[in-house]
């Protein structure tokens, strides 16, 4: 599982962390992918980074699908912390709440937080 | 689970995310900057002793002794390096 709780610019983690999603995929290995805490601000909709230079890549997140990455869960509570919905996202992750989170992390294999 | 945090609890939710995305009695070591959760005294110690309820905490000797903290909240429990591989065997890993 990868795990994205950084926001999108700061750091360079989210950008990593779409990285390793998208080589994973393309190796067809089964992952699933977790929005938590402000990596939710990564697959926020509306942004437009051309006043900063930095590219946006949160439309590339719109790729799993082609990648067949089916399983990606964001935390409710997290989105509602920021007062955002799965409307104001670019993607729709299922929403699950922090203990089906913590079931998930005994259940997965690996686990990388970014 | 076990749960790694390297940073400081007054900079950081490393700790707080750690508490709150991990199923009860999963343990959580601390370990570089992450220590300042374990010393006595603090404005977290509170916090920290309500994560312990749910949580064995253990703290990485070496960084404490880097960073002068000896008096630390009784139940966290000191493990050398030696201590932390034991704990990395036991268990999978998440580095928050």
């Amino acid at each position: 599982m990868i795990v994205f709780r950084t926001a999108p610019y700061g750091t360079i983690y989210a950008f990593e962390g779409l990285e390793n999603v998208l080589i994973m995929g393309a190796y067809d290995q089964d992952i699933s992918v977790l929005f938590i805490d402000d990596g939710i601000y990564a697959i926020k909709d509306g942004m437009n980074t051309e006043g900063t230079g930095i590219k946006n890549f949160s439309p590339t997140f719109r790729a799993l699908e082609a990648y067949d990455i089916e399983k990606v869960y964001v935390d409710k509570e997290s989105l509602e912390a920021r007062g955002l919905s799965v409307d104001d996202l670019v993607i729709e992750p299922e929403i699950i709440d922090a203990s089906q989170v913590a079931q998930m992390m005994e259940d997965q294999k690996n686990f990388f937080i970014f | 689970m076990l749960h790694l945090v390297n940073t400081s609890p007054f900079e950081s939710s490393d700790l707080e995310s750690a508490a709150k995305y991990s199923a009860k009695d999963s343990p959580i070591l601390l370990f570089e900057d992450g220590i300042y959760a374990a010393q006595a005294g603090t404005a977290m110690e509170g916090r920290v002793k309500e994560i312990m309820g749910d949580h064995p905490i253990y703290a990485l000797k070496a960084d404490l002794e880097a960073r002068g903290i000896s008096n630390i909240i009784d139940g966290i429990t000191e493990v050398d390096y030696t201590g932390f591989v034991e704990l990395v065997e036991q268990h999978k890993t998440a580095s928050w």
